[in-house]
């Protein structure tokens, strides 16, 4: 209800601070959460048509997990309910439960927006603000109400390295974003999203409407990303997922059908399904 | 046989492909152009040439033909008005047939000395016209327009300056009515202006009297001013009147009248075209910048244009404020339902209504609720004088805006619900709320299409004359709703408005022959007022359309 006085109480990490889940000592050593996103019996509705079938995955903290299958095959929609996307649309509802770093996301106590803060999201088509670029990547930083001129250069220019961006457009930054190429608006999104320091970053087909070039720059930029950020990316791209990811998960009709290392899944898959699909048998 | 089939499927195609509807959607835009350049062209034919100054013609009558204008001998002058054919019944050797018979009006002025301003005579009765180039035609504060010729001028210092065969009389009398104009602006300011400050501040001691024991010191005081500057009006009134002119009309009637009387004066006849521009542009800035004399069909309009501007600004700023905030909460935040859609479909009826509907509901909750209730609670010193209780500008352009809102809400809708969802879920994802997400990224992409609906709600609101007439609008406003007088907007004021103008002079005036011109005209200016906001709202939002320009989606 009241956004602003919860946003500035809620500093990014602030929530991992107040879980009491004993894994999370665990995640503050040196070992990385093997189960940083845990997805339990998850089952997601639109109206009365069911989307997702109980869905149960651990994804592990900054690695990349690719999420693959046919088009309708629910990925997406389980990508988009990881920062609670889907509650914009009306009639949904859910059953199970999703526990970011310890902590349900559907915790009543927890402000969808300081869960989105923490859950930077790239989608398929770029969306860039009609604003100059400079203001595109510290929009997340003034709707969370910082408004100091050199914390918002030191972010533009951070993030916009962070995005391999910067050579393209340091002189242009007080420029209209809508300006810039089809790759370097995606790009562009990539800075707004990793720009207020996210723990996660949801990709859904990031790729999916740029050229090979600019589809070459992208995955250059997730390898890079994935020291800091828990990427989860959606692709069609079979040989996307193959180059960037490390973990694969396959899904098909709204169900899970296999979730393993990127080389099992491509190399030695144990489902029939999945073998068909990744051969091209269908999909 | 095989010419037919080839010719019969010529005529399908044309008919599949829709030909005879791309044609008649073609003639129906036609018609509408017509109408559009029909309506300006009959306006525009009207309206100009009463600032165009027009020959002045010496009729001559055949004798035996009386003469239309009284006293007048065998013959009158007069502008020509126009010409008309009347069917007359004429009875001959074989019965009675029709015969066509020319008529011409003339427009004689010197309603003083005659009693009319127009006069129709057949043109065979008429002998000859000649153009005399010693007329004078004389604009007046008083009975319109004069065609005389002069006879002498007597100044204030007692020097006359005899007319007839003397080349210099007219740069003399130009001089002596340039003196007369100076002192009668004078004279306004003092009386307008001064004066009617020192009466508000009477007024208002008087009010508190009660209250206050050096009150009635003050008044004193005042009133004291009051007459220094009444008496100081009369002084220079008799002055501008000390100057006499005398004339004779046409038909040898001879009159004197203080120049005072004359406003300007030009020679029709002798004119250049160069000195007829000249006039005429004149003529077109009195018109836009004096105020009305003579029950509104003289003079110029300035307050009208005033009003209708101001009324029609406050009415877009109250209206896009409501409009857009109904719009946000009906498409961004409200259950999308039953409710909701019956609430849409009333808006949209709400913009059916008739405009008087609205008007009376202004009188009854504007003027009698709130106006009445704020008199009562802030101005109970000045009743029984209703200050916010009675019709005023503020009512006015908060009834219209009552009546424009579903325009704008609309219109609002479209924009809003038109912004790409990838916009407002990038925003979202951003970590933003849905009132920042609003803020910030979904109302200003929808700026153009508000403006659009600022823009349909102008264009009708500043053309309603019937709600007006009920809430606020008078045919004679004695001051400006915003003036150099604290606190210079003066809401409650009544005020006089363009279409209300129209109605009042070409219904409403003792002489609406003579009005009929001014009609014309002023429906120009309307329309062009209505032109010239719009063209700025649209200016600005082709600005912001760039601006905002969505290429990406």
């Amino acid at each position: 209800m009241n956004h602003e006085s919860a946003m500035s109480e809620t500093s990014p990490n602030s929530l991992s601070q107040r879980s009491s889940v004993p894994e999370k000592s665990a995640a503050a050593g040196e070992g990385l959460r093997s189960d940083y996103i845990k997805i339990c019996n998850f089952d997601f509705f639109y109206g009365t048509k069911q989307a997702l079938f109980d869905i149960s995955m651990d994804i592990p903290e900054r690695e990349v997990t690719a999420f693959i299958g046919p088009s309708g095959c629910g990925k997406s929609t389980l990508l988009r309910n990881l920062n609670r996307m889907n509650d914009l649309i009306d009639g949904v509802r859910h059953e199970g439960d999703v526990i970011v770093n310890g902590q349900s996301i559907y915790d009543p106590h927890i402000e969808v927006i300081s869960l989105r803060k923490r859950i930077g999201m790239v989608f398929q088509k770029s969306n860039p603000f009609p604003k100059s670029i400079y203001e595109n990547i510290v929009y997340p930083l003034r709707v969370a109400g910082q408004n100091k001129k050199s914390v918002l250069d030191e972010t533009v220019e951070r993030s916009l390295k962070g995005a391999a961006l910067w050579e393209e457009a340091k002189d242009r930054l007080h420029d209209s974003a809508l300006g810039l190429s089809g790759g370097q608006m995606q790009r562009l999104c990539i800075a707004r999203a990793i720009a207020n320091r996210p723990e996660i970053l949801l990709m859904d087909e990031p790729c999916s409407a740029l050229d090979p070039i600019a589809t070459a720059k992208v995955e250059e930029l997730i390898h890079s990303l994935k020291k800091d950020f828990t990427i989860v990316i959606v692709t069609h791209n079979m040989q996307q997922a193959t180059r960037c990811s490390q973990r694969t998960a396959f899904f098909y009709l709204g169900k899970l059908i296999e979730f393993d290392v990127t080389t099992k899944v491509f190399g030695n898959p144990s489902q029939k399904q999945t073998e068909d699909y990744i051969t091209g048998r269908f999909g | 046989m095989h010419a037919t089939q080839k010719d019969d499927s010529l005529t399908r195609t044309h008919a599949a492909a829709g030909e005879p509807f791309v044609w008649l959607t073609a003639m129906g835009l036609t018609l509408g152009l017509l109408m559009v350049v029909g309506l300006l062209g009959i306006i525009l034919a009207n309206g100009i040439p009463v600032f165009w100054p027009k020959k002045v013609y010496e009729v001559t009558l055949k004798a035996g033909v009386k003469n239309p204008v009284p006293g007048g001998g065998e013959s009158f002058a007069g502008e020509l008005v126009q010409t008309r054919t009347k069917r007359i019944p004429v009875l001959t050797a074989t019965g009675e047939v029709e015969d066509d018979q020319t008529e011409l009006q003339y427009f004689v002025g010197n309603k003083d000395v005659y009693g009319i301003n127009f006069v129709f005579v057949s043109r065979v009765d008429v002998a000859k016209l000649s153009l005399p180039k010693d007329i004078y035609a004389i604009e007046r504060m008083e009975y319109g327009d004069a065609f005389v010729y002069p006879v002498d001028l007597a100044l204030a210092d007692g020097t006359k300056i005899e007319a007839p065969g003397n080349p210099s009389f007219s740069s003399r009398f130009a001089d002596a009515v340039k003196t007369s104009n100076t002192l009668r602006d004078e004279i306004g300011h003092i009386e307008k202006i001064q004066i009617g400050r020192i009466n508000s501040k009477i007024n208002d001691l008087k009010v508190k009297r009660g209250e206050s024991q050096d009150a009635a010191a003050q008044i004193v005081q005042l009133e004291a001013e009051y007459e220094e500057l009444a008496a100081k009006a009369r002084t220079l009134r008799q002055e501008q009147q000390a100057a006499k002119f005398t004339f004779r009309a046409p038909n040898g009637t001879t009159k004197t009248q203080p120049v005072s009387e004359v406003v300007g004066f030009y020679q029709p006849n002798t004119l250049t075209l160069l000195q007829k521009s000249g006039i005429f542009f004149r003529n077109i800035w009195n018109f836009l910048s004096e105020e009305p004399r003579e029950a509104n069909t003289e003079g110029g309009i300035f307050p009208a244009i005033f009003g209708t501007f101001v009324m029609t600004l406050l009415m877009s700023i109250a209206v896009v404020p409501f409009g857009v905030l109904a719009a946000i909460y009906m498409r961004e935040y409200a259950k999308q339902g039953l409710l909701v859609r019956s609430v849409r479909i009333a808006v949209n009826n709400l913009a059916g209504v008739p405009s008087i509907v609205f008007g009376v509901f202004g009188l009854g909750f504007f003027v009698y609720f709130v106006g009445g209730g704020l008199d009562r609670w802030l101005f109970s010193d000045y009743l029984p004088t209703p200050t916010f209780g009675t019709g005023g500008i503020l009512w006015a352009a908060l009834t219209l805006a009552l009546m424009t809102v579903p325009v704008v809400i609309v219109a609002t809708e479209e924009a809003i619900s038109a912004v790409p969802r990838g916009m407002k879920e990038g925003s979202l994802a951003c970590g933003a709320s849905k009132w920042q997400t609003i803020q910030r990224i979904v109302l200003p992409a929808s700026v153009p299409g508000i403006l659009t609906g600022l823009i349909l709600a102008m264009a009708r609101g500043a053309g309603e004359v019937a709600p007006l007439m009920l809430v606020g609008v008078v045919k004679l406003a004695p001051s400006l709703p915003i003036d150099g007088e604290f606190p210079f907007v003066h809401l409650e004021r009544k005020f006089m408005h363009l279409g209300f103008h129209i109605y009042d002079l070409g219904f409403q005036s003792p002489d609406s022959e003579g009005a009929k011109p001014m009609v014309f005209a002023t429906t120009l200016l309307l329309i062009v007022l209505v032109v010239l906001l719009n063209i700025t709202a649209i200016l600005i939002r082709e600005r912001l359309r760039k601006k905002f320009a969505t290429g990406a989606f």
